[in-house]
């Protein structure tokens, strides 16, 4: 929370920041650095609490109006008690653990999964002075914390010795192993262009309008869009989101290594999954989308927090929009996707960043034949492949004896 | 600050120690994953937050899932887990590989010319500074360990395609 | 192109959710206990018995206890005790009525053939569904008091067979009057024997000759 303060600043701007001081202003001054971390941590959980509470209610809103349906609307005002009639049932609910269950294992899972997808969240700068950690290497740390929340999977379903859990942890590690290398990759563009793999960094390398409302947002690229587009499916996959929801397949497998869980630990998973996509559409919001950044000159009166709020909400309402749509890939389909497009495309993509870093210089006409190169890079690779990875399956005809 | 490197050191040597004679294999795993984590702990006290973040992302998130991937598929059941008994063979054969790998570390570490001077605080290296050296002069080390690594894959690869079309159904 | 199927798929289901804000035919859910879906007219379940007068339901019994139903019904789940004196029903005529008319809901399996045969018009199908009890025995044994329902009830859900009996009776109606009309007629010109002469009269006079049922009756 470096104070590097522009004088036109706003007081809704500073908000935040006056609160802070108010609250460690009350306390003695060997105090403060304690209070001012408790406080992020409290805000951080308080704020995605709430947010995770009113997902749950939101998807299953959606989700019902996208099928013909209300969705909850019994629970108080439209349902907006539900998620808080979910919780009481949940923390309420017996908790069964199989006699034959690795016991340790089986109540570490949870814990651990809830803790590793909220740390990540302490390195997102959710608004201009809105950052719990600015650590150098933020994109690093926000990653290695989010590699292990598979691992929490893999425990969950070896622990609850069950075959179907059994089956759900390999899905999850097949998953992890194909999708953890597109996320990086196609982040790493990202770090190259910044320089920098803080996030604070990244979000001011995409400040600044052309002309006054065109956002320098790396998504406003070509490699950085089909980065944007190759992220969000990876982090699909990562936070096990349908359509690549396989360690939970309900159809095939109950509910995967969540089978053998019952009332709060469930909700911890549950919970995990939807910290887990906010932390990923926070990241993209921050690698992509310009982070906190308005996306007009003459909007900038808004705070800062205000629409990173919005990029996110707008992400979470991708996700659950992609979950009403698309069904549920087969193991083959998931790591062929991975290995043999995505892997390939962001590769390139790297490529492709890289020469745009070199022509950044190009002026005049030249800037056209920068941007055709770049799109031609992006876009050939992707209907080649593309072709290569669909031929031989669509379009599907079907026979009616 | 000697009381944190107390507490990571024990964490590392404790989950080695139990990792090593847990009969359970997957118990092994995850408590080798542990001790990982206790080495990226160790980084981040030690001041090198990249490595230690790189340390957490590699193994805790990749190596990991090799790991645990290689015991599910060539272990059939959960009573076929335990571990053969222990040989002089095997015990030997152990120590003098786990007495080679520390001999070459140690070598390396008590070679290498660092500044051990306490006065004078190391400061931490900027990543761009570490991303120079490894492109720049110790590219060849880079190199040479990539080549290393794709090697030993490619090893990994043919071995078992050959077993595969051998006996069917092999261990 | 990859990905052109996923990008049609999404929209269809925003225009599903964005319909569903504005068009009836995308939000098709009824909220139930508040509001109840219009039944098709040819639903049908569970038999009623029909009365001419709501204010006076076990008085205008359209039903002369004829026993014809108790008979055909296929799972025997219509018991039915006849009356020893004769009451008037709704047109004033006397006739027997059911003093016992049950209907065992747990059996009936709404085949409405018990409709079918009667010659009354005094037993229809129903259109209930909400007929869940704590109670498998007593509760879903229909007693006449709780199988009657008015005509206009009837009117209301099966509106066109309703006002086919209705003309049908009517028109009955009248002919028995014009044939009393006659026969007063008659009566006047040579002095006879009043003629008892109801249209519906001949099917209740000579009693049901249904053979008896093969399994002796519990
Ligand atoms: S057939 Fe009709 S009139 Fe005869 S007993 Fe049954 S309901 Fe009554
Ligand atoms: S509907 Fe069928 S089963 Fe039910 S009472 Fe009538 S004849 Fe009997």
């Amino acid at each position: 929370m470096i104070a590097t303060l522009p004088p036109a600043e706003s007081w809704l701007e500073r908000f935040p920041l006056l609160v802070r001081d108010w609250i460690t202003g009350h306390l003695p001054e060997s105090l403060g650095w304690l209070a001012v971390s408790l406080l992020a941590i409290v805000v951080i959980l308080a704020a995605f609490g709430l947010l995770f509470a009113y997902l749950t209610l939101a998807e299953r809103k959606i989700l019902g109006r996208i099928q013909n349906r209300p969705g909850p609307n019994r629970t108080g005002w439209f349902g907006l008690l539900q998620p808080f009639a979910d919780g009481i049932k949940a923390v309420t609910k017996e908790d069964v653990v199989p006699r034959e269950a690795d016991a340790v294992l089986h109540f570490l899972a949870p814990v651990l999964l809830v803790a590793m997808s909220l740390l990540g969240l302490a390195v997102i700068p959710f608004g201009r002075h809105l950052l719990a950690a600015n650590l150098e290497a933020g994109v690093l740390y926000f990653f290695a914390a989010g590699a292990a929340t598979e691992l929490a999977v893999f425990m969950a379903g070896w622990a609850s010795h069950n075959k179907y859990s059994l089956l759900a942890a390999m899905r999850a590690l097949a998953q992890l192993i194909s999708y953890e290398l597109p996320l990086l990759l196609s982040v790493v563009p990202v770090v190259m262009l910044a320089g920098s793999l803080s996030t604070t960094h990244i979000v001011d390398a995409q400040g600044g309008w052309t002309f006054g409302w065109i956002p320098h947002w790396h998504v406003l690229t070509p490699w950085g869009f089909a980065g944007f587009v190759m992220f969000m499916i990876a982090a699909l996959a990562e936070s096990n989101r349908s359509p690549f929801d396989l360690p939970e397949a309900e159809s095939e497998l109950i509910a995967g290594h969540l089978t053998e869980y019952s009332g709060f630990k469930y909700a911890l998973f549950f919970m995990a999954e939807y910290f887990g996509m906010c932390g990923l559409s926070a990241m993209a919001v921050t690698l992509f989308l310009g982070g906190w950044q308005a996306p007009c000159a003459f909007l900038e009166f808004i705070p800062s927090y205000v629409w990173f709020t919005a990029k996110l909400l707008t992400l979470l309402l991708g996700f659950i929009w992609i979950r009403a749509t698309l069904p549920r890939l087969r193991m083959d389909q998931l790591t062929r996707l991975a290995w043999k497009f995505l892997v390939p495309l962001t590769l390139l993509n790297l490529a492709n960043a890289a020469f745009w870093s070199l022509s950044a210089g190009w002026s005049g006409p030249m800037h056209w034949v920068r941007w055709a190169i770049a799109l031609t890079v992006v876009v050939g690779p992707f209907l080649l492949l593309g072709r290569a990875l669909t031929a031989g399956v669509a379009p599907r005809t079907y026979r009616y004896a | 600050m000697n009381l944190t490197f107390a507490l990571i050191a024990f964490l590392i040597l404790a989950s080695a120690v139990l990792a090593a004679t847990r009969r359970d294999l997957i118990h092994s795993a995850l408590l080798l994953v542990g001790n990982w984590l206790g080495v990226a702990f160790f980084y981040l006290w030690a001041g090198a937050e990249f490595v230690a973040f790189a340390q957490a992302l590699v193994y805790v998130g990749a190596i990991s899932m090799v790991v645990l991937f290689a015991v599910l598929l060539t272990r059939r059941m959960r009573t076929e887990l335990p571990l053969l008994v222990a040989t002089r063979d095997r015990v030997v054969s152990a120590v003098l590989g786990g007495a080679a790998v520390f001999g070459v570390l140690a070598v390396a570490v008590l070679r290498t010319p660092l500044d051990t001077n306490p006065a004078k605080p190391a400061g931490s290296v900027s990543m761009l500074s570490l991303g120079q050296q490894l492109m720049g002069p110790q590219a060849a080390a880079v190199l040479i360990v990539g080549v290393l690594l794709t090697v030993s894959l490619l090893g990994a690869v043919v071995l078992a395609s050959s077993d595969a079309d051998g006996k069917e159904g092999a261990p | 192109m990859l990905g052109s199927g996923i990008l049609q798929g999404l929209a269809v289901t925003a225009k599903n959710f964005l319909g569903s804000y504005h068009d009836p035919a995308r939000y098709t859910t009824v909220e139930y206990p508040e509001v109840k879906q219009q039944l098709p007219e040819a639903f049908r379940n569970f038999p009623f018995l029909v009365t001419e007068n709501a204010t006076d339901p076990m008085g205008t019994l359209r039903c002369v206890a004829c026993q014809i139903c108790e008979k055909e019904c296929p799972p025997q789940c219509i018991f039915i005790e006849k009356s020893k004196d004769k009451k008037p029903d709704a047109n004033g005529k006397l006739q027997i009525y059911p003093v016992v008319f049950a209907i065992d809901t747990s059996v009936c399996m709404s085949c409405q053939i018990c409709v079918e045969v009667c010659p009354f018009d005094a037993i229809k199908m129903d259109q209930v569904y909400e007929i869940a009890t704590t109670d498998r025995f007593d509760a879903l044994l229909l007693n006449r008091e709780q199988l009657a329902k008015p005509n206009e009830y009837f009117h209301q859900i099966h509106p066109t067979e309703a006002a086919e009996v209705d003309a049908r009776l009517a028109a009955d109606r009248k002919a028995a009057e014009e044939k009393a009309k006659a026969a007063a007629a008659a009566k006047a010109a040579l002095p006879a024997k009043p003629a008892p002469a109801p249209v519906a009269k001949p099917a209740v006079v000579p009693p049901p000759t249904a053979p008896q049922s093969p399994g002796p009756a519990a």
